[in-house]
This record gives structure tokens, sequence and C-alpha cells, in this order.
């Protein structure tokens, strides 16, 4: 009797206890993975959300407005610059509350303008030297615990002798708020100055220079390495034993820790070569080790997608293997190339490790005026401000990290923006 | 078209080594002389013993069954083997009176003089000015814009396509029909001026028309060069072909006049696949 197959009761079946099992499965999987995405999304809200809420005080900084006696006795008409501002700036706090007559009183009262008003003015009277002689009216930043008060940050209703300000120092500030002359502006300098002591004018000009002549000696280095490298290993070199090995290499190198490649440029830039320590130059340097892995491997899959064609195209009407490479296959693989690299530097933009063991986490505060100078780094100011006592540092370091967030996702939307539009015209 | 053998068919066995090709392997006065070649993929023989002559201004086609090694031996004539890694020729090819595999022959300049059109049409993705002018650029056959200019209009002209696009020679040449970037690929090779072109089946992945405009350009251009075409279409090779030559796994069976072969075929080989008996 030959074998036979019975027709399936299909009605029978999908009403079954076997298909409600099968449809369950499925609702399942769909949960669990949108249970997953949800989780993703909230991490990623609560990092950025708690970030934001402790970082958007140091986007704006208080300020306070004086008259302020450019007077003759301290400055020179022929020198402004020499001039002695910081008598000009403690007359003009001294001049709003003339009761205060105390020496130990009349220290905490000029200690609210900024330590820095005496340059910010200085710099002013220099610019403007008509106003010599003259009042003016002028806005100066508050030192930084009467930043935080007028944020209130500090809580007033702890006991004085735990407080940062004491009684006085709260009612002068309140007195002067009474008479509008605080102000509220959005903190440019954190930006625009580099690092200080006094958190009320530090700022990230310094830390992003550095970042800044960091990537650029990466970029210029593992760019033209690494698609060379790619390039060479791809389309020229023969395949043995010997390219193999150095395949496996390179694909290891991508996974070492960063912290490594730290100690290697201590090692070796400043210690052998004697580079100067801090630098971004050595920095770049450490980056490009770091970079050069990621590029090339994306360079390599990159020419991998290039449909051979093109090149027997090329190499068809006589043209030599390197025409076909550098006229055919490489521009066809530049979207791709493109994408890896931005993404390369991108990671390399955060890393934090190998920079801190070069050095580049110093207390510098002027900006660098060339890639062989002395400069911190976006991720390492971050490590040295979270490590700051000055209350208002607190909050700068969730702005800076949300900065330096910010350039990481834009640098990552512009490779997928990129990866989107050489698959459209693919 | 019916196939009356005049005689008794040869049934001599391909596979022994004394096996002769049947028919005139010989041209007069020829552009293409291969000796004794044999082709090897590792340990894997292509192409056993292969002696053929090609001559000018005439057109051959290469006819067989799928995998008897017409394509390869095809690519040994432009040395396009070369970019296959285990791939070993033996024998002689002359172009020319000059042996193509000596140590300095430029192959660069060989395959400038051995043009070769690919089964898939594969334009640069550049414009269609650019996809013409980038083998005359290379090899620097123009001194400026208006000597370029004028091999690019010359080379469409001769692949039939410079009507239709002499309006939107900037457009890219990706965006053309089928058939229209298999002519803008045969103008390509066209534009070194080469002495030879090589066809790897240029019609496969075409529709009737666009093959119908591709066969009349073979017509036009036998007059001024030596082509050798592979193709799967019998009726293509009886269209357009002065000359057939019939392989069959490895080894060349019979070659001759096309009308002679298809009228007349002396091989049993060629015989049954003349008339269907295998693809």
């Amino acid at each position: 009797m030959t074998a036979k197959l019975k027709k399936p009761d299909w009605k029978e079946l999908m009403s079954g206890p076997r298909y409600a099992r099968r449809k369950r499965g499925d609702m399942t999987l769909r949960a669990i993975g949108l249970s997953a995405l949800f989780v993703a999304i909230g991490i990623l809200v609560l990092l950025v959300g708690s970030l934001t809420m402790s970082g958007y005080p140091a986007f704006t900084q208080t300020y306070l407005t004086l008259n302020f006696d450019i007077s003759e006795k301290y400055v020179s008409r022929e020198d402004p610059f020499k001039g002695r501002f910081r008598n000009v700036v403690n007359d003009a706090i001294e001049a709003e509350f003339p009761q205060v007559t105390n020496r130990a009183e009349r220290r905490r009262l000029t200690s609210m303008p900024s330590a820095a008003s005496q340059f910010l003015l200085r710099d002013y009277v220099v610019a403007n030297p008509h106003v010599i002689g003259t009042t003016i009216p002028f806005s100066v930043p508050v030192s930084d615990p009467y930043d935080q008060l007028n944020k209130a940050l500090i809580d007033r209703d702890t006991p004085e002798e735990f407080r940062r300000l004491k009684q006085d120092e709260i009612q002068w500030f309140d007195e002067l708020k009474a008479r509008g002359q605080i102000s509220s502006k959005i903190n440019w300098g954190l930006i625009t100055n580099a690092d200080s002591r006094f958190p009320e004018i530090a700022g990230l000009a310094g830390a992003l220079t550095g970042s800044f002549y960091a990537l650029m000696v990466c970029f210029l280095i593992s760019f033209p390495v690494g698609i060379g490298a790619a390039i060479y290993l791809e389309l020229f070199a023969p395949r043995n034993k010997f390219t193999d090995l150095i395949e496996i290499n390179i694909n290891n190198l991508a996974a070492v820790p960063s912290v490594v490649f730290g100690l290697l440029a201590l090692a070796v830039f400043l210690n052998w070569f004697g580079m100067p320590r801090s630098a971004p130059v050595v920095g770049g340097l450490t980056l490009a080790l770091m970079t050069l892995p990621t590029i090339i491997i994306a360079t390599r899959s990159a020419i991998k997608a290039v449909p051979p064609s093109i090149g027997e195209a090329a190499m068809g009407i006589g043209a030599s293997r390197q025409q076909a490479v550098f006229h055919h296959i490489l521009p066809s693989a530049m979207p791709g190339i493109l994408t890896g690299t931005i993404i390369g530097l991108a990671q390399a933009l955060g890393e934090t490790a190998p920079l801190l063991l070069i050095g580049m986490n110093a207390f510098i505060t002027a900006v660098p005026a060339s890639p062989m100078d002395a400069a911190t780094a976006l991720p390492t100011q971050i490590f040295i401000w979270a490590d700051s006592p000055e209350r208002g540092f607190a909050s700068r370091t969730s702005a800076a990290i949300l900065v330096l967030l910010g350039f990481l996702v834009t640098m990552n939307m512009i490779a997928v923006y990129l990866r989107s539009k050489f698959e459209k015209t693919n | 078209m019916a196939t009356t053998p005049s005689g008794p068919l040869d049934n001599s066995n391909y596979e022994d080594d004394s096996f002769k090709t049947l028919g005139n392997t010989t041209a007069k006065n020829p552009r293409i002389v291969a000796r004794d070649v044999n082709v090897f993929y590792g340990t894997k023989q292509a192409i056993n013993n292969v002696n053929l002559e090609v001559g000018r201004e005439e057109l051959v086609a290469f006819i067989g069954p799928s995998g008897c090694g017409k394509s390869t031996f095809l690519r040994t004539l432009n040395r396009m083997n070369d970019t296959i890694d285990n791939c070993r020729i033996t024998g002689l090819i002359e172009l020319d009176g000059t042996d193509i595999y000596s140590p300095d022959l430029d192959v660069v300049e060989l395959r400038a003089r051995v043009g070769m059109v690919f089964q898939k049409p594969n334009p640069f993705p550049k414009s269609i000015y650019d996809n013409i002018a980038y083998g005359p650029k290379i090899h620097g056959l123009a001194n400026n814009k208006a000597e370029m200019d004028e091999i690019v209009e010359a080379a469409l002209t001769k692949a039939g396509l410079w009507k239709e696009v002499k309006d939107r020679l900037d457009n890219p040449g990706t965006g053309l029909s089928g058939g229209q970037q298999q002519r803008l690929c045969i103008a390509r090779a066209i534009a070194v001026s080469p002495e030879v072109i090589l066809m790897d089946e240029p019609c496969s992945a075409l529709d009737p028309i666009a093959t119908a405009t591709v066969e009349e350009l073979m017509h036009e251009l036998k007059r001024d060069y030596t082509i050798v075409v592979v193709t799967h279409s019998m009726q293509q090779a009886a269209r357009v072909s002065d000359r057939t030559a019939y392989f069959h796994l490895g080894k060349l069976i019979e070659v001759g006049k096309t009308e002679d072969i298809f009228v007349n075929p002396r091989h049993q080989l060629t015989q049954n696949y003349l008339t269907g008996r295998f693809g």
C-alpha cells in the first residue's frame, strides 16, 4: 500500500491549542522587543534628563551692575593697562553699602564681585580709553557662592555655621537685587572662556581647542595611513600566511583597551621621543593609533562592497591596476570610507583614558595657541571639573558633558546621513 | 537552420590526446595566432591544446555548451585572466606577431589594443562623456578638450548612440537603458581605437530589440575591427559571424566558415549541439 498524504482540516487546526500557543509566542516576542526598546529609550532619557537637570544652571550666569569710577587716581591715561582696577572694583561695591566699615565685613563684601572683575573692567577700559576719569555703569559676574545663591542652589535654611554664605552676605545680595542691580545672562563664557579656578568665569574654550587640535592631528595621520593600508591589503597584497597574520592583528588592535595606548604614548612619545607633555599633538598621535584599526576595517568593507565589474571595465580599456583603483574603485567606496572615518573620529573625541596618561588633565588656564602647547581635551576637562570642590563646577560638569554629547550626536548624525545618501544612490 | 551533413560525421573521441580540431584553424594574414594553448585554474584544466588563428576584419563567433571554456579562452586574448589568482597559461598567443605573454610586453597597452565588452553592461558611475573620455585620457590620446570632444563624438557615433545622447552627455552613464548602456560600453572600448574587440556574450542581458541594435552594430564594426564574440545563441552566431569555432569541454572541436559549420558540420558533437541535443 503506497503511503498517502492526508489533507489537513485547516479550520480545525487553526482553532486548536497549537495555533493559539504559536500566536501567544509571537505576541510575547513582540512584547519583549518593545519593552527592550522602552528600557533602552528610558535609560537614554534618564541620562540626558538628569544631566540637563543638573547642568542647566551653568547655562546662565548672575551679573552685578555697578557704577565704576574710573578714577585717574588708580588708572593713568598713558598706560591704562597697568591701572589698579582691583581698587576701582572694591570702591564701587563699597559705595553701595557705605555703612560697612568693619575690616572683616569689608573683605567679605568685596568678594561679591568675581575676582575676574578687575580684568574684565581693565579690558573694557583699554578698549575705550575715553571713559577714564568718568563713572560708568558696567556689569561684572558675581563670584560663585552668590551665583549659586541666586540660582537657589544654596539652601537659606541651613544653620549659619554650615552655610556657605553668612547672613549679612545674603542680606547685601538681597538688597542689591531689590535695587535691580542683579541680572542673569546667558553664560557664553562657558564656551568662550578658558579654564579657571573661579567657576563663574571658567569655560571650555581651552578644552574645545585642545580637542580640536588633537582630532586634527589624529585625522591627518590616521586617514591617509588607514586608507593606504586598507587599499594595499584589499587590492594589492598577495594572499598568504603573512597577510593573514597582519589582518588578525589589525582586528585585535581594534579591541585593545584605550588605556594601553595611553601607556604606550607615555613610554614612547613622552619618554623616548621627548615630546611636550599635555600637548594635543601627542594626544592626536595616540588617538590616531586607536582610530587606525577602525578606519582600516571600515575602508576594507567599503572597498569589498564595490562591484568588481567596475574594476574589470577599467582594466578592459587598458587602465593599470593603480588607475583602476584610484580612478574608479576608491571613488565608489568613498562614502562608506567617510562614514567609517567619522564614526572613528567620534569615538576618538570621547576617549579619556589615553589622554589622562599623557597629561592632558593638567590645570591649564590659557587657550592653546598651537598643537604643541599644553592643553586639555573635552573629556579630560570634564574629569577635572568633576573633581573640583567649588559648587559652581557641579553644574558646569554636567553642562560640559552635554556639550560633549552634542558633538558626538552631531558627528554620528552626519555619518548616518552620509550612509543613507550612499545607499540611495546605489 | 537545417543541418544536412554531407557524408558520415567524424566521431573521433575529443578526450584523446591525439584529437585534432576539424576544419581550417588558420587564417590569411592573421591578427591573432593561438598555438597549443592550455589554461589551468589550479590543477583543473579549462582549455586543452587549442590552436586557432583570427584574421583581420572578420568576426569570429565562439559557440559551445556552458562551461566549455569559450569565455576563458576569450579572456586569454587580452590577458584578463591575469587578475585571477591561480590561473596558469601555457602555449603561445601572438597579436600581430608579438607574443602577448612575453615579460616585456606592457599589458596596459595590450588591453587598449584589444578591447573588451562584458556580458553585463558596466558603465562607470560617471557621466556619459566621462565614460567615453576615460580611456583616451589615461592613454593621452587627446591634447585638449576640443580633441577629446571629437573622440567622444566619433566613438558614440560609431556605436550608434550619438543622436540619442548628444544632448545629455553630462547625465550619468548608469541612467541609460540596458541596450544603451551596452552600446555605451562598446563606444568606450572603441574610443581608444583598438585593433581587436572581444565581446563576452554582449547581448545575453538585453531584450530582443536591444539585441538587434547591438548585432547591427557588430555588422558595421567588423569592417574596421577584428571582432571575437562569445555567444550562447547559435542564431546570433549565424547572423553576425564570418567564422564560427565550436568549443566542447575545453577543446576546440571544429572551426570554419559560418555557413559551412551550420549547414555542414563535420563532427558528431557539433551536429549534436547545433540540433539542440545539449545546450
